[in-house]
């Protein structure tokens, strides 16, 4: 943060194409059964492991090949894309709204309400947090909605620890003495005089988390634990990619890069919109 | 003073691993699907289900299985694997080992990563190699161990097969082993063939879990370098002659790293974490790996036991940072 002359000037191309990639992909998930080429689930032993399209041996309409059953790997890319999504928003809301709300309380209360509340932070913060998911959704059951309450019932902590520290600070600043000498109730400076300026620092923990959701789907598809339908997810295609790697190293690699854009847009998209609007920072 | 903070931190840690157990035993127990049907053959008779129920202690209430459990725990008594019909805590320490040892040599190489980028950065700061560092680190921070490992399969792995990507010791190979400790043995008994075997089969995992601590190490200690190195004493020593990199070494490091080593700590429990996704990655027989089989198998007693070994080295690596950061740290040291 020293040198924000630097990151302020490169923030504004990153924060576009962080965003221009984002909407790419979720327009993409919205329109993919009219954008996506082939059907993401047909079968198709003729076309097993074509290569990508500027190989030789590959097919028109495959553009980015095809895994081992011969199913259309760009076709479940964008497919993947909609699970990504839909757990990314949920994920990410509902961890949102869990770990601000106790991490306001506990900041600004302090007292009793911190003190559980940090012993609670502290247990969760004990587990390993892969493991704590992958039990949680053996538990759940796999599907969409397990994932979803199972990322959110692990994340929350990192919401509440960071909006915790954060309104110990501003509930020291002069404002909020000037408010209670003004005869405003304490949940009233709480909601309107610290809520507004921690949300910077909420937005960008929410859009980091959102990265974090698709990066736990993915893990959780992977050791074959997420929604378990025959919805292609990313992580379920990263699974057979890593299986038939040496056959055809496209079926790992595209969801690879697609999974690494998507994380890294995420984190500086974050990151973009908290320097714009945080005052201190700008 | 410091051993009143050693007490206090000893009870939250108490309090915390009860949390753990608590969690766990509550979590798993409201699991559907019963753990016994899945052992027995499909012509088990009800009175065959009642038996082994009985043997596994799941005919008693929740409570009182709890606190069966967390008696058997405290005196070392883990249970049975359901899955493997082996002493839980038998099997843990005979993974945990491998995982301990993949999880230091990460740490390592994320300090040697880390420190040297931070110093490099900070010598050269304001320039385009900083600014280079800056990217890098930024980028290793934001793509997560599973990521990276799966590039690292994919670079080294496939594009060019140099390393193992694959197991913790090539499979044809005699071990003279008597712990579990091999990394550590092999050292030990001199036999540096297999070292170089071990450290082939750990270098892409180890890589995978250390570049995001690197990239934290790095930006966090450049950043107190760049501190420290506008004070008196630095300029001081820059006046004496010292060459620049001799004044980071020399002088500034030590001031500089104490916020870098509390950081480290709570961050060494996140790579440790990070371990059970990445072993199941490199198909490396540690914890994490078994941890995965023992969820998927739904065996309850090894799963606990896995996890509470887990949340006990966590609590005490942050017992260990915070008890050297108060040894360290003068204002703290002197009351």
């Amino acid at each position: 943060m020293d040198d924000g002359r630097i990151s302020r000037h490169g923030s504004g191309a990153k924060l576009w194409l962080a965003g221009g990639w984002l909407l790419l992909a979720l327009l993409a998930a919205l329109f993919a059964p009219l954008v996506a080429p082939q059907d993401p689930l047909a079968q198709d032993l003729m076309f097993e492991r074509l290569p990508p399209f500027w190989m030789s041996g590959s097919e028109p309409g495959f553009w980015l090949g095809t895994d081992s059953l011969g199913r259309d790997l760009l076709s479940r890319l964008i497919f993947g894309a909609r699970i990504a999504f839909v757990v990314a928003f949920a994920a990410a809301l509902a961890a949102c709204l869990v770990g601000s709300t106790l991490g306001l309380i506990s900041g600004y209360f302090g007292g009793w309400a911190d003190r559980i509340i940090s012993r609670v932070v502290d247990v969760w913060m004990a587990f390993p947090p892969v493991l704590f998911a992958i039990l949680l959704v053996a538990v759940l059951g796999t599907g969409l909605s397990s994932v979803i309450i199972a990322i959110a019932v692990i994340d929350w902590t990192r919401f509440c620890r960071v909006i915790r520290a954060e309104t110990m600070g501003q509930a020291r600043m002069d404002y909020v003495e000037n408010a209670r000498i003004a005869g405003y109730g304490r949940i009233g400076i709480m909601l309107r005089e610290v809520l507004p300026n921690v949300v910077p620092s909420i937005v960008a923990l929410l859009s980091l988390e959102m990265g974090i959701a698709v990066i736990v789907e993915a893990i959780l598809s992977f050791v074959n634990l997420s929604i378990s339908t025959d919805d292609p997810t990313w992580g379920g295609i990263i699974a057979e990619g890593r299986l038939s790697i040496h056959q055809a190293w496209w079926v790992l690699v595209f969801p690879l890069i697609t999974l690494i854009l998507t994380v890294l847009s995420f984190s500086q998209f974050g990151e973009g919109l908290k320097a714009r609007f945080d005052p201190v920072l700008r | 003073m410091l051993l009143q903070r050693f007490l206090i931190r000893l009870l939250t840690m108490a309090i915390t691993l009860f949390g753990v157990a608590v969690v766990v035993f509550v979590v798993i127990r409201v699991a559907p699907g019963d753990p016994i049907a899945m052992m027995l053959p499909p012509g088990a008779t009800d009175a065959d289900i009642a038996r082994l129920r009985a043997l596994y202690g799941l005919d008693k209430t929740i409570v009182e299985q709890f606190f069966i459990w967390l008696a058997g725990v405290v005196r070392g008594d883990f249970g049975t694997s359901i899955s493997l019909r082996q002493d839980v805590l038998g099997l843990v320490f005979n993974r945990l080992p491998a995982t301990l040892e993949l999880a230091i040599v990460a740490l390592l190489m994320a300090l040697a990563i880390g420190g040297t980028t931070a110093i490099l950065g900070a010598r050269e700061r304001g320039t385009a190699v900083e600014a280079g560092i800056d990217i890098a680190s930024g980028a290793a921070l934001s793509i997560p161990d599973f990521l990276w490992g799966l590039v690292l399969i994919l670079l080294f792995g496939v594009l060019m097969p140099v390393f193992d990507i694959s197991g913790r010791v090539s499979p044809q190979l005699d071990l003279p082993f008597v712990t579990q400790f091999y990394l550590f043995e092999s050292l030990v008994r001199l036999r540096f063939d297999l070292t170089k075997d071990l450290l082939g089969h750990m270098l892409m995992p180890a890589v995978a879990l250390a570049l995001p601590l690197a990239a934290i190490i790095s930006q966090l200690l450049k950043q107190s370098l760049k501190e420290v190195l506008d004070l008196d004493y630095v300029v001081l020593a820059r006046v004496k002659g010292f060459s620049e990199t001799q004044v980071i070494l020399r002088e500034a490091l030590k001031n500089a790293a104490l916020p870098t080593l509390t950081l480290v700590g709570v961050q060494f429990t996140f790579l440790i974490g990070g371990t059970v996704i990445v072993e199941r990655l490199f198909s490396y027989e540690g914890l994490g790996n078994m941890a995965i089989d023992a969820v998927i198998n739904r065996d309850l007693p090894l799963i606990q036991g896995i996890v509470l070994v887990f949340a006990l080295l966590f609590v005490l690596i942050n017992l260990a940072v915070d008890m050297t950061y108060a040894v360290l740290n003068p204002r703290l040291r002197h009351g």
